[in-house]
């Protein structure tokens, strides 16, 4: 039979199939002419693999690997969302293992399994022969940045596209194979079935001749329906988390590479001071140290550039520890020298008092105020954050003549790659960029500046270097969260409804990291929780202030969500209290009628997290289905011990919508516990729930911590805090006790699930604790580093008129 | 100056800085980086390993003050409570990044192997490593399951 002549089911084992004698291909015009998989070029085999090994493996080049420089003949390449072409994400081995490729970054929202989810289902593949290749920063892939909540959306309909593309091809091999129509084989597991003689055959056997078919266009790949679904949806076990508990997987700061030597880096202290004199010499005389590097003084704007100082160069970690230790170096002040955020924080709180720039508006506020029976007014304070991933940042770089390999826990290789393109003046062609497991991000790693000094130093060194950042570099040297003032007022009439709402919101931008001169906020930071905010008042308004930034800021877990949401859920809280009122009733009055926001009909520039106002509207109907859900779960209104108050406060962020009930308990003292945490997520199609449970809870701890013990300050410049515990983070013994979320079941499109749980925790425990206690705290951190209790005496009442 | 130390039950030879400590001749050494760097200060627990069956968090403590000691690590922890750990660690999906857990799970097999039904203050008192991911909940779910598992 013509296709057993050609014998091209290497180790097939089903009936028929075994023993094949190799023969001629010319009969199938291959698009191919290596083994491997489609769109032009194959992915058989990649050598490099992350899984159960703790030092890097040098990737096997004699292996095929997909060629990303080669566009082949995928009718795939131009999906919306990018390039869909099988070969590119998914390899299939004679011994029917899946590799599947996954471009975005693994940092512990399990993408790794999410992506895998998503294309094994339209594959119909064995999830227990799945594992994954991390991909290296290419464009080929399109969008890389781990940043956004995005990995999901961005991908989830071409990667359904291109693991369909494959179950295809695989199963018209078997047709072929078979002398049956295409129609007549079912795909099952990682076998193709023949429903006419029930043989079967597994991918493994047909890899390779299905590798010669051409890849269907789009029109041709039927998707499966979601009744269809195994793996989307449902609770598929992590391909990352056994690796995890035997100490397994390799983060960045785990790459070993052959002749590599550790640097350690004395930055100045000031963003923009420089290095005065150096006198390495105590620094050489420390054991295991080789070498100090001076690094280059930046210059204004910050961008992604290493921020200069000395590097010490060791045999290993420790000797350059203690060599930068030894170390004397007498830094130059620069112009953030004066910067002392207590001061600045003053100064946007005065910032916020005056008229600013309009953002959005409605009706007339000022007429609105004039009119009401009360008014209502709050300020609120937010400092500086630092990310604080539990692996602070690490890069590995090597140089083999002109070529530069790298490796390192970076959120967006390919912006990686472009920024050592252009800082080392190498053509991007002689760069990769491989990102290994990230060990927590939260946006840290998303700026690539510690990937930047590796490649310097490795150039300057001759050898390898790993660069790691100790926990002091990480909170001192780093890309902090805006310190944020907001100051809100409203008007309410007789009863009790907001009739008008002022939000003012002033903070130093992103922007000004990236260009000099950048005093204005972004519309894009505007639109993360003041310019898109759903309240159904009569007069509304959002401004924003002018600040100038003095350190690196940058983004981190949902960004201007945290500060926006804290003080506009706040206030709903404090509104709901001069008007009497129970805050979760108030709060759905305040959100409406079922209806779509726009704010750019009334004069905001809003982006939408990217997402088109058709596909992603902000639906007032869902944000008030998730505060009944969360309400509901958490018994709202239930009798409560002495010293116990709920709070409440909802949110969309990331297209998502979240709602968080808090339950404080306060001693008269001031002593907080949190017995229960209550959250309910509308985020569209889930991949897998326990992955949007595990980010809730993660998201939620993430924006308690920073409320209640978050605080970075700068000094003459420089950043005060350290290390643990002067930057502080929650604590086991301080975590909530009980913790229950909700997946409300959706079937609209897939919205962002890593940061959304963030921003309506800090606001839910202001409101749980003022029902604890009548102490409104609109001052963060509520507890800060030292502290033990809530500073009860030190807060006052909300400021009715 | 090569001295020998005792770990997951293998005699190993090292020959680094007197006073380095033991994480950096785990890591950088003997390249077993399952042990992780978090703060160098003995504050988030990453770096934990058992030192004679104690959880002890091994960025401060030199690895020459531990000639006869037998070290163990997360490539090497083995028996019933550390099954019963891992176990209920990957049926409750606990880690995300996974960055602190060889240390969450040196810490949480000590605790089970010490007391078999610990309380919620035990858990508190046990548990003090760190989570920027916010595992903790899950954490103590599973210490509870792996309890009754073990």
């Amino acid at each position: 039979m013509f296709l057993r002549d050609i014998g091209v089911i290497p180790g097939a084992t089903a009936d028929g199939a075994a023993g094949l004698e190799k023969a001629s291909l010319t009969n199938f015009s291959p698009i191919v002419g290596r083994r491997g998989f489609l769109g032009g070029s194959g992915v058989l085999v990649l050598g490099l693999t992350l899984a159960g090994c703790n030092t890097y493996v040098e990737p096997d080049v004699d292996a095929d690997q997909f060629d990303l420089a080669d566009p082949g003949k995928s009718p795939l390449t131009e999906l919306a969302q990018g390039d869909a072409t099988p070969g590119m994400w998914i390899a299939i081995e004679e011994d029917g293992a899946v590799k599947i490729t996954c471009h975005r970054s693994e940092m512990g929202q399990q993408v790794w399994t999410s992506m895998a989810q998503i294309i094994a289902d339209e594959l119909e593949a064995d999830w227990d022969s799945v594992s994954i290749v991390q991909a290296e920063g290419h464009e080929r892939y399109g969008d890389q940045n781990t940043d956004g909540s995005r990995s999901v959306r961005y991908n989830f309909h071409r990667l359904r596209v291109a693991g369909a593309a494959m179950r295809h091809m695989l199963t018209d091999a078997a047709a072929l194979y078979w002398q049956v129509e295409p129609g007549d084989c079912t795909a099952d597991a990682g076998l193709i079935r023949n429903d006419k003689s029930g043989e079967t055959l597994s991918y493994g056997n047909l890899a390779e001749l299905a590798a010669k078919l051409p890849v269907p266009a789009e029109d041709a790949i039927t998707l499966k329906e979601p009744d269809e679904w195994r793996f989307i949806g449902k609770e598929v076990p992590s391909l990352t988390i056994p690796m995890i508990t035997r100490g397994e997987g390799q983060f960045g700061i785990d790459v070993d590479v052959p002749d590599m030597v550790y640097a350690v880096i004395a930055r100045p202290p000031q963003v923009f001071g420089r290095t005065g004199k150096v006198d390495d010499a105590k620094a050489l005389a420390v054991p295991g140290v080789l070498q100090t590097v001076s690094l280059p003084d930046p210059t204004p704007p910050a961008l992604y550039q290493p921020m200069g100082g000395v590097a010490v160069i060791a045999k290993d970690t420790w000797a350059a520890i203690q060599g930068r230790r030894a170390l004397e170096v007498s830094w130059r002040d620069g112009p953030n020298a004066s910067y002392d955020s207590d001061s600045y924080g003053e100064a946007l709180k005065e910032t916020s008092r005056r008229k600013g720039t309009v953002q959005r508006s409605r009706g007339d506020v000022s007429a609105g105020m004039a009119k009401a029976a009360k008014t209502v007014t709050a300020e609120y304070y937010a400092p500086h954050l630092t990310q604080s991933p539990m692996e602070p940042p690490s890069g590995t770089a090597r140089w083999t003549d002109d070529t530069l390999e790298c490796w390192g826990c970076v959120q967006d290789p390919q912006e990686t790659r472009n920024v050592l393109s252009q800082v080392l003046g190498v053509d991007k062609e002689k760069i990769t960029v491989k990102p290994t497991w990230l060990g927590g991000a939260f946006g840290r790693k998303s700026k690539p500046d510690f990937m930047i000094e590796a490649a310097m130093l490795a150039k300057e060194v001759g050898k390898p270097v790993k660069v790691t950042w100790t926990r002091e570099d990480d909170v001192r040297h780093g890309f902090y969260h805006a310190v944020s003032a907001q100051r809100m007022e409203a008007g309410l009439d007789e009863s009790g409804r907001c009739t008008s709402y002022l939000h003012r919101t002033t903070f130093p931008s992103i922007s000004s990291t990236f260009a000099n001169g950048v005093t204005s906020p972004s519309a894009g930071e505007l639109g993360l929780g003041a310019t898109d905010v759903p309240f159904d008042v009569a007069n509304l308004k959002v401004e924003s202030g002018e600040a100038k930034g003095h350190v690196r800021t940058g983004w981190l877990r949902s960004v201007c969500n945290v500060f926006h949401a804290f003080a506009v859920q706040s206030f709903a809280g404090e509104m709901a209290h001069a008007a009497g009122r129970d805050q979760k009733d108030y709060l759905l009055d305040l959100i409406g009628e079922d209806r779509i926001i726009d704010p750019t009909a009334e004069g905001a520039e809003y982006g939408n997290y990217g997402g088109s106002p058709e596909e992603y509207p902000i639906e007032t109907a869902r944000l008030k289905a998730v505060l009944n859900k969360a309400a509901e779960m958490a018994n709202w209104g239930r009798d409560l011990p002495e010293g116990h108050g709920l709070g409440i406060a909802v949110h969309r962020s990331f297209l998502a919508y979240v709602a968080t009930v808090v339950e404080a308990k306060v001693s008269l003292e001031g002593d907080l516990s949190i017995p229960g945490v209550w959250v309910a997520i509308d985020a569209g199609t889930v991949i897998n729930p326990r992955h949007v449970r595990a980010q809730m809870e993660g998201g939620t701890i993430y924006g308690l911590s920073n409320a209640l013990y978050g605080s970075i300050t700068a000094k003459n410049g420089a950043i005060v805090q350290d290390n643990f515990p002067s930057w502080r983070l929650m604590k086991m013994a301080e975590a909530p006790r009980a913790f229950e979320v909700e997946v409300i079941a959706s079937n609209k499109p897939p919205a962002g699930v890593g940061e959304p749980g963030t921003p309506p925790a800090g606001p839910a425990l202001a409101n749980a604790i003022f029902a604890a206690s009548g102490t409104r705290i609109r001052t963060l951190p509520m507890i800060g580093p030292d502290g033990t209790r809530l500073p009860l005496a030190d807060t006052n009442d909300t400021d009715v008129a | 100056m090569a001295i020998t130390l005792k770990i997951n039950g293998e005699t190993k030879e090292i020959d680094a800085a007197p006073g380095t400590p033991l994480l950096w001749v785990l890591r950088d050494h003997l390249k077993m980086t399952g042990t992780k760097f978090g703060c160098g200060v003995a504050q988030c627990g990453a770096c934990t390993v058992h030192v004679d069956g104690t959880p002890t968090r091994s960025c401060v403590l030199p690895h020459d003050a531990l000639d006869g000691s037998e070290i163990t690590t997360i490539e090497g922890l083995k028996g019933g409570a550390a099954d019963a750990v891992r176990d209920a660690w990957i049926e409750d999906n606990v880690p995300q990044c996974g960055y602190c857990q060889s240390g969450q799970i040196m810490a949480a097999t000590a605790l089970l192997n010490e007391n078999s039904e610990p309380s919620d203050e035990d858990i508190d008192a046990a548990m003090t490593n760190l989570c920027r991911c916010g595992t903790y909940m899950s954490i103590r779910r599973a210490i509870k399951k792996a309890a009754s598992n073990a």
